[in-house]
């Protein structure tokens, strides 16, 4: 049965239980619905929960489990001398391509189940056959792919009729289970505040789980890198020239120094700006002017990332090689291309003033009002009571809100992808194209790369890098402004 | 001997400084006070330097991508000779007998309008885009019965003439191109006399596929911008149910203990993670381990509902911290269980709230590109419309951010123009987003 029809029919057993539930509440009850423990819904709730549950984690768990024990067992039908003439997983994907080709044409009539099950290499070509049915393969299947395809359509098959019986026979289980239990003194009510319970619980765990999920598939392919790249030459070699034909060079530190380099521009661009502008305008603007320019200052931080690589590569860029570049307004010659530090990190600035300017804002505004009326009251001008009474104690958040945006800059992909060229260098210069951490990563895993060379699973390498980095920044810094609010409150 | 002193007193210090009048203002009062100024206008400063960027960004994205609307196209009138169809489809090259049939007829209008071309049909036919045979093919098989007949066509001029109508393209930079000549603008500017080509709104720019390389004046955003919708609706259909879930226990009925700490660290950790960090994850997670389709709409939308759930959930708590206790404690009161006077009576109240954060971060997923690439959102020409609903979900498609970077990396300048015509409509479908959120917090926002 296929999946859809499965799951609508559990859905179609569960309303059936919906109103049985109820239905055998109310007559327990001899129709009086004070005699009952809770409100009818409740009995028919309980009843179509108990279908629901077990039918549907069973669908779940099957799902994700059938494809793992169908691989294995067909695996072992694989010989050891075509696993050491290719990979294990291309020849198993070969294997799922004709099977799906088979399938495919016994759908459309090209061939009986007969002759499927009873072809050998030898008998039929089968990439003809399959061809003809628009399912192209690369090569010609030998005897014994055909084979691990048969036995894997028959273990599919017969997978897919257990899963039909195992899922439909819970949520009639279910469905008796439920409606036995129903009766006027049952309590209803209760249980389905459990059950709903448990899935609120369970809702809360997927950010936990998204949290494992990341850190599990960063080290499991990090691992691997290391077992085919020494570590102590990724975390301190000092050049980045990835090859594919192998022999490639993959130190980081290139990397982290652009990396780096361009946040510092960055943040020298987005602190002073943002900060100035957040203490105008908590402090000194109209309110009329405030209600004007915050949010307009906010719009900056609601456009998408790829808007500002864009502007970085196709306006930034040219503008900063028209005044720095060899032919440009003051002939200095220090610009080669479009793509430079300086473009990404002018960009990145920009895109950060908001996220500054908005954290200080909030910051500003928590310190009490009776500090600055202390301040103003022994004579102090405005901005001494700003500088030498607010900015201190506002300093812990301030430090924070800047190492928040220090990690934004750090993991910040688009605008270095477009805005900050490809190659990787060791240079002072600020007009220099380098590239990043967050680059590379995209570089290395977008295409056709297979993920069992180093040269893409470096990847993984890098972006546990970078995890480690800008959690490291979150975590001091959320530690920093929380600890900070506390203070005052 | 008291006035012997007085005199004293007053004269010293009026030695010592020129004037004590609170009327006069002296020097160090002077400095603090320009200090004062000083500072007010660094602030002033800083504020129009983040609005000068904002108008920046906003003038180089409307100047360079409202072009994009415009399209350069040449109305021939073709006449729909069956047998020279009929000859057409016989052919191995089917397009080259097309384009010789619209060559002449290019000719023929030409002449009907007194230009002077000197040039074969074959050069001549640089003008029109590479895409018009196929675009008049098209036409043909779609309406057989109009075999006989003088059908008037308005074919896509060519990126390179498309171009040259909007400024991007001069003579001088023509004369190392291989695709046009200086000669062919000549009768461009005739035929523009002459009326015979137009820019007109480019609406196939809107709801258009992409095109390969070689064809920018056919690049549309229609089918990316399909691709986005599908993302958006798995976004919705499972970040707003879970998010909801999640901060109603963790608001409502989570016990203050370590496991519920580390939740919400864990909570505010992974909404400040790199979004290509979630890229990452879809990858190993859903394309490595589970083997969901590359580049599909249903594996952008997983990593997407990943990434926001944090941002919802965030939001979530905030509307259900704002509604007070007092209506918990009255639901309570009248005997309804936890339970129920959350469902019934928070949950209804906190919704506006609930709805606003939901849609602020659905834009926030929807501009969001890196993840996008690493799942293999690029590199894949969309150029079909999905079949239907499922195949919408599971085949290939692009996103419209996707689209966009699909489009700034390819060599064409064209496609630049296409590249910022694609955020405007993405900034636009954004904006809508967010004043539909201000919206429902004007209309249903509660002070208590």
């Amino acid at each position: 049965m296929p999946l859809s029809l499965l799951f609508a029919s559990c859905l179609l057993i569960a309303a059936l239980a919906f109103l049985m539930g109820r239905g055998k509440a109310f007559k327990s009850a001899g129709g009086d619905i004070r005699k009952l423990h809770s409100l009818p819904g409740y009995y028919g709730w309980n009843s179509a929960l108990m279908v629901l549950l077990p039918s549907m984690a069973a669908l779940v768990i099957w799902l994700a489990v059938q494809p793992l024990v169908i691989n294995s067992s067909v695996s072992q039908m694989i010989s050891t001398q075509s696993v050491e003439a290719s990979s294990l997983d291309l020849i198993m994907s070969d294997v799922r391509r004709v099977a799906e080709g088979l399938n495919k044409a016994v759908e459309a009539g090209a061939m009986t189940e007969a002759e499927v099950s009873g072809a050998t290499a030898e008998s039929m070509n089968v990439r003809e056959r399959l061809g003809a049915v628009g399912v192209a393969l690369g090569s010609d299947v030998s005897n014994e792919t055909l084979q691990a395809a048969q036995s894997y359509r028959d273990l599919s098959a017969t997978s897919g009729l257990l899963r039909t019986i195992a899922v439909l026979a819970l949520a009639l289980g279910g469905l008796v289970f439920g409606v036995v239990r129903t009766n006027k003194d049952f309590r209803a009510r209760n249980t389905v505040e459990r059950v709903i319970l448990g899935l609120l619980i369970a809702a809360a765990s997927i950010a936990i789980l998204t949290t494992v999920g990341i850190v599990f598939s960063l080290i499991f392919n990090t691992v691997e890198f290391f077992k085919l790249y020494p570590a102590a030459d990724f975390f301190f070699g000092l050049t980045w020239s990835p090859s594919f034909g192998g022999g490639s060079d993959l130190g980081i530190l290139p990397l982290i120094w652009a990396t780096l380099y361009i946040s510092l521009i960055a943040l020298a661009v987005s602190v002073p700006v943002g900060l100035f502008a957040a203490i105008y305008l908590s402090e000194y603007a109209a309110p009329l002017v405030r209600s004007v320019a915050k949010p307009l200052l906010e719009v900056l931080a609601g456009i998408p990332t790829i808007v500002y690589g864009l502007f970085a590569l196709l306006t930034v860029g040219p503008l900063l090689v028209d005044i720095f570049g060899s032919n440009g307004v003051l002939h200095l010659g220090w610009m080669q291309g479009g793509t430079a530090v300086m473009t990404a990190g002018l960009v990145m600035g920009i895109m950060l003033i908001p996220f500054v300017s908005s954290l200080s804002d909030d910051i500003i505004n928590a310190v009490p009002q009776a500090m600055r009326d202390g301040s103003l009251g022994l004579g102090a001008t405005h901005s001494e009571t700003v500088k030498q009474v607010i900015l201190p104690a506002a300093l812990p958040g301030i430090v924070g809100a800047i190492l928040l945006a220090a990690s934004r800059a750090i993991g910040e992909t688009m605008i270095v992808v477009l805005g900050a060229g490809a190659a990787a260098r060791l240079s002072m210069n600020p007009f220099d194209a380098m590239t990043t951490v967050t680059a590379k990563i995209v570089s290395q895993l977008t295409g056709d790369a297979d993920f069992a060379s180093p040269e893409a699973l470096v990847a993984f390498a890098l972006g546990m890098t970078l995890f480690v980095m800008t959690l490291g920044l979150n975590v001091i810094a959320l530690y920093i402004v929380r600890k900070y609010r506390e203070q005052y409150e | 001997m008291t006035d012997a002193i007085l005199p004293n007193v007053a004269s010293a210090p009026a030695s010592a400084t020129k004037s004590r009048s609170l009327l006069e203002v002296d020097s160090h009062t002077r400095r603090r006070n320009a200090a004062e100024t000083r500072f007010r206008f660094y602030g002033i400063g800083a504020v129009l330097i983040g609005l000068f960027f904002l108008v920046a960004l906003l003038w180089a994205i409307l100047s360079n991508g409202l072009t994009a609307f415009m399209q350069t196209s040449i109305s021939i009138d073709l006449h729909l000779d069956k047998a020279a169809i009929e000859s057409a489809e016989k052919s191995v090259v089917k397009t080259s007998k097309y384009n010789e049939m619209i060559g002449a007829a290019l000719e023929e209008k030409l002449t009907a309008a007194h230009i002077e071309t000197g040039m074969p049909v074959k050069d001549l036919m640089k003008i029109l885009s590479s895409g018009a045979a196929s675009t008049v093919r098209a036409f043909v098989l779609d309406n057989p019965d109009k075999y006989g007949s003088t059908v008037p066509f308005d074919l896509l001029a060519s990126s390179r003439v498309d171009g040259y109508l909007k400024d991007r393209v001069t003579r001088e930079a023509l004369a190392n191109d291989k695709n046009l000549d200086a000669a062919h603008l000549d009768i461009v500017d005739a035929m523009i006399k002459a009326g015979v080509i137009a820019k007109t709104f480019n609406w196939s720019f809107v709801f258009g596929s992409d095109a390969s390389d070689s064809r920018p004046e056919q690049a549309g955003i229609g089918v990316s911008m399909l691709g986005s919708l599908y993302m958006m609706l798995v976004v919705l259909v499972l970040s707003l149910p879970i998010g909801v879930a999640a901060s109603i226990y963790l608001e409502e009925f989570a016990p203050k203990n370590r496991w519920t700490d580390v939740i919400e660290v864990n909570i505010a950790n992974l909404a400040a993670v790199p979004s290509i960090v979630f890229g990452i994850l879809g990858l190993a997670a859903f394309i490595q381990f589970a083997h969901l389709p590359q580049s599909a709409p249903i594996v952008g939308g997983l990593v997407l509902t990943l990434m926001t759930l944090p941002t919802i959930i965030i939001s979530t708590r905030a509307a259900l911290k704002a509604v007070p206790p007092s209506i918990r404690s009255a639901a309570l009161g009248i005997g309804a269980s936890k339970m129920q006077s959350v469902f019934h009576h928070v949950l209804p109240l906190a919704m506006p709230g609930i709805l606003t954060g939901t849609i602020i971060g659905l834009a926030q997923a929807l501009g969001e590109t890196a993840p996008l690439l690493l799942i293999g959102m690029v590199g894949f020409i969309a150029s079909n419309y999905p079949a239907g609903v499922a195949d919408g979900f599971f085949s290939p498609n692009s996103a419209m951010p996707a689209q966009i970077y699909e489009w700034a990396k390819r060599a064409d300048p064209a496609f630049y123009e296409r590249a910022w015509g694609g955020i405007i409509i993405l900034l636009v479908v954004l904006m809508s987003m967010n004043i539909l959120a201000i919206l429902l917090r004007r209309k249903f926002e509660r002070r208590w």
